[in-house]
């Protein structure tokens, strides 16, 4: 089809000029114009721009059938523990790579013809719709005022006040059973947050060997995790109580120590902390030999294993409790007693 | 009247009605779909890049729906303690919840799991990412005015309930990253006042980190919330038809109409494809980017934490607020108050909500209660403009926070200085942002009066015959003048005088004086740069300037 073939009413310079909705005030430069005319696109004047736009729609639908049935021959032949190298991703999962990329083809394709189909064939032709006020006109609501009061004269609640009371009374005292019951998801606190696994006697087993610690198996400059002697990974409360019990030790110079108590209640400059941060109760697990700092790695706050366990940066607002501990007559390291105070995250009781 | 005569009437009489309208006859027997359809399947909708960044979200919420079912179906919601025998080799013989080697099985050993697992979680980031900036394409363009300010408040809610769904469905698998989101939460529940060790105790079923909150966390996640959240995405939708879509102020665009595109063939075709596109980008991105990799993590351990650890991005507002807030703790009378974790919480709903409730200071500061669809360029409103743009840097000043130990590593930064940023930036930078965005839209304000004054500038420089040089300036289309001067510029309220014109001292009540004031100082004389009007324009065309 030349160019000549197309229909002269179709081309633009052919429609007419007239505007929908233009408010023309006499001297006003800045009035509403109304609607520009529409513009029309090349599909709509040649056929066979319109023709490879219906093709290319075709294309893309085709292109999302195919990509489905490469899903489904991906999800039958690929060996679920296949591993490939895809270039820069590196290794990944055969399967996640290919059944990912073919349901991804297929819906964007699905996705695109529907929208070009839209942009390129379906009409473009702006069109008006009025709005109407979204409240009420005064008849409509002088109506539903009066039907709500004869409803509400016949309900008599006004002129018997008794039954509205005792009726809000009702209402009102109702949802303090569903407190109740909601009351039964957990226990009171009681003294659970102040007591931990460790108790006067009690060796310190280091979390790596599961064996009980001796003082000389703790180095200047080393980080030993420790948990209390007769705990398992297979105790029904196990996390439970590691959440309160977990341990850090490290060995200082006697002489570095800076706090009185903390001296009194370490051996041979060996030092042991809860480990659980008194911010919000993260593990601490970074230690910096020279300072003798502990940093928790969620929120940064940094504590002085030289002086106490005090805060030196960070959001934590106390000092971390230490672990009283003695050599005991075998050698081991032993506790001679629960954390004085409770560890972990404040509270309203920690007092 | 029998069925039949009524259909003889629509279709010619003697032949059978095609099989669909006759099934459409008895559904709107039924239904009365066709007083539905006479409403709605031609409705208008108006065209703009900017009212897709919605639709992004209810699609993302749907894939969310979609593959969250497939997940349930494989899913055990236990923390029962099981040793791991599955196919991922490194794990093996390790403990851990049966939620965590469950979420290890939809990894490895169901077909597709993994890939549907990634889907749902990376259409949950882009939900709520997607709610935040329709959220501010919402407030930018003061869409939120009479009549939809009940509709931003459901949308706001989607995205406040978005983030705890987002949170509840990424702490299930019990990995390590997760259990030390949760002890986190653990944390802020007990530093609440009088009832925190209660509520701890209330929300674990004990203590932390015990053997329900896996189990509490995925009804939560997979009924309570989401079932709020659809209901809310309906009315959200319902409302967004019955008020008829907000337009932006253009040549026939007015406050009365609605100038787009129908329902039915254009938006059917173009949302229902972009229902496609989206899904298909996310399943794309879930073919190439791993998420959440549980099994690189493992299971979680109370006494066990990895370095580097970051909740998902919409949380790292609260965990901006929590690492950068000073450890400040009160002891009295044997108690405990918990300042520096209690604060944090408070603040958190404090700051989400302040933009909530814009709408309704800026109405009430207005006086306005009229229905407003055409939107506001945000340069018109530099008020609003400005405070979204301070809310917005408060939002990202505490991501940076919530990101101190990323930003020092990757950048060689002090931690700490990251840390006395953010704490003084939290104060500073909003306030800096609010005085240079409403400089910065007056600016435009004045730019735009330039234009519509004294035409475009045109680039092309005349030689005039004296000599001078100057630059020619194109007038203007009538559209375009129209364009930019359609929108109004509200004025300040006044108090009413003391004393009425009949003598009697009449006092202003302190709400009027507070109202008054906020109105000046949001829409006071330098507040704005008034807008050009007709008779200054024709005072400048008619006249012989060298313009």
């Amino acid at each position: 089809m030349s160019s000549q073939d197309i229909p002269e009413e179709t081309l633009p310079s052919k429609q007419g000029d007239t505007r929908e909705g233009a408010v023309t005030v006499k001297g006003d430069p800045f009035a509403d114009p109304g609607l520009p005319p529409h513009e029309h696109r090349v599909q709509d004047i040649d056929e066979r721009a319109a023709r490879r736009s219906e093709r290319a729609v075709a294309f893309m639908f085709t292109l999302s059938m195919l990509a489905t049935v490469g899903f489904i021959a991906a999800y039958l032949a690929i060996p679920i523990d296949k591993n490939i190298y895809v270039f820069p991703l590196g290794h990944v999962s055969a399967m996640n790579f290919t059944l990912g990329l073919t349901l991804g083809v297929a819906l964007f394709c699905i996705g695109a013809g529907a929208v070009h189909w839209a942009r390129t064939l379906m009409s473009d032709e702006e069109r008006i719709d009025e709005r109407h006020p979204i409240e009420a006109s005064p008849e409509v609501k002088a109506k539903v005022m009066a039907d709500f009061a004869e409803g509400a004269s016949e309900s008599a609640m006004g002129r018997r006040p008794l039954i509205r009371n005792t009726m809000f009374g009702a209402l009102a005292l109702m949802p303090l059973s569903a407190l109740f019951l909601f009351g039964g998801l957990g226990p009171k606190p009681g003294t659970k947050l102040r007591k931990s696994k460790w108790a006067a006697g009690k060796m310190l087993v280091n979390q790596n060997t599961m064996q009980p610690l001796r003082p000389e198996d703790v180095q200047v400059g080393s980080l030993t995790f420790a948990m209390p002697q007769g705990m398992s990974e297979e105790d029904h409360d196990f996390q439970v109580q590691i959440a309160k019990a977990a341990l850090m030790i490290v060995r200082l110079r006697p002489e570095d120590i800076k706090d009185k108590q903390e001296l009194d209640w370490s051996v041979d400059g060996i030092v042991a902390f809860s480990k659980i941060c008194t911010h919000v109760g993260c593990p601490i697990s970074l230690y910096e030999q020279q300072t003798h700092h502990v940093l928790c790695p969620c929120h940064q706050s940094t504590f002085d294993l030289s002086d106490g366990g005090r805060v030196v940066f960070g959001p934590a607002g106390h000092a971390l409790p230490q672990l009283r501990i003695k050599v005991n007559d075998k050698g081991y390291l032993e506790a001679m007693g629960d954390f004085a105070e409770p560890v972990g995250p404040a509270f309203w009781e920690r007092g | 009247m029998s069925t039949a005569e009524t259909k003889a009437a629509g279709s010619k009489p003697g032949r059978k009605a095609p099989a669909g309208e006759r099934v459409a006859d008895w559904a709107d027997g039924r239904l009365g779909i066709y007083s539905l359809a006479k409403a709605n399947m031609r409705k208008i909708f108006p065209d703009h890049w900017s009212f897709m960044l919605g639709e992004v979200c209810l699609y993302s919420f749907l894939i969310i729906i979609l593959t969250g079912v497939y997940l349930t179906l494989f899913f055990h919601p236990s923390m029962n303690e099981v040793v791991y025998h599955g196919s991922y080799v490194p794990l093996q013989g390790q403990r851990m919840s049966e939620a965590f080697s469950s979420t290890l099985h939809i990894s490895f050993d169901v077909r597709g799991g993994l890939l549907i697992r990634q889907i749902h979680h990376w259409a949950a980031l882009i939900f709520l990412a997607g709610m935040f900036v329709h959220m501010m394409r919402v407030f930018f363009t003061g869409a939120f005015r009479k009549p939809r300010e009940i509709n931003w408040l459901f949308g706001f809610l989607l995205f406040f309930l978005g983030m705890f769904t987002g949170f509840t469905g990424y702490s299930l698998p019990d990995d390590l990253l997760s259990g030390t989101g949760v002890r986190f939460v653990d944390g802020a529940i007990l530093s609440v006042p009088l009832i925190g060790t209660y509520l701890s105790m209330l929300v674990f079923g004990g203590e932390f980190p015990g053997g329900d909150f896996v189990a509490r966390f995925y009804s939560v996640h997979i009924l309570l919330l989401p079932g709020i959240m659809l209901g809310l995405v309906v009315a959200h939708l319902i409302l967004v038809i019955y008020h008829k879509h907000t337009q932006y102020p253009g040549p026939g665009r007015t406050e009365k109409n609605v100038v787009g595109m129908p329902l039915l063939p254009v938006y059917m075709a173009k949302a229902g494809g972009f229902f496609f596109l989206v899904f298909g980008a996310i399943a794309a991105i879930a073919a190439i980017a791993t998420i959440n990799p549980i099994w690189e993590i493992g299971p979680y351990r109370p006494d066990q934490v990895s370095t580097g650890a970051q909740p998902d991005w919409y949380m790292g507002f609260a965990e901006g607020l929590i690492r950068v807030m000073p450890g400040w703790e009160i002891n009295i009378w044997g108690h405990t108050l918990v300042l520096g974790v209690f604060i944090p919480l408070v603040i958190f709903p404090l700051v989400l909500f302040a933009i909530a409730l814009w709408p309704f200071l800026e109405a009430w500061a207005t006086g306005d209660k009229r229905e407003h669809h055409l939107l506001d360029r945000p340069r018109n409103a530099p008020t609003r403009t400005a405070f979204g743009v301070a809310w917005i840097a408060a939002y990202f000043v505490m991501l940076i926070g919530g990101g101190n130990d990323l930003w020092a590593t990757h950048f060689h930064l002090s931690l700490n200085a990251i840390t006395w940023f953010v704490r003084i930036g939290f104060f500073v930078i909003p306030v800096l942002s609010f005085i240079a965005t409403r400089r910065i839209c007056m600016g435009l304000q004045r730019r735009d009066r330039e234009k519509v004054l004294h035409g475009r500038e045109s680039g092309i420089i005349k030689r005039l015959p004296h000599g001078e040089f100057v630059e020619v300036h194109e007038p203007l289309t009538q559209e375009q003048l129209h364009t930019l001067t359609a929108h109004e510029q509200p004025k300040p309220l006044e108090l009413e005088p003391e004393v009425d014109k009949n003598g009697v001292a009449r006092k202003a009540s302190m709400g009027q004086k507070m109202k008054v004031r906020l109105s000046k100082s949001m829409y006071g004389e330098d507040k704005f740069v008034p807008k050009a009007t007709a008779e200054e324009y024709q005072e400048i065309t008619s006249g012989h300037g060298h313009h």
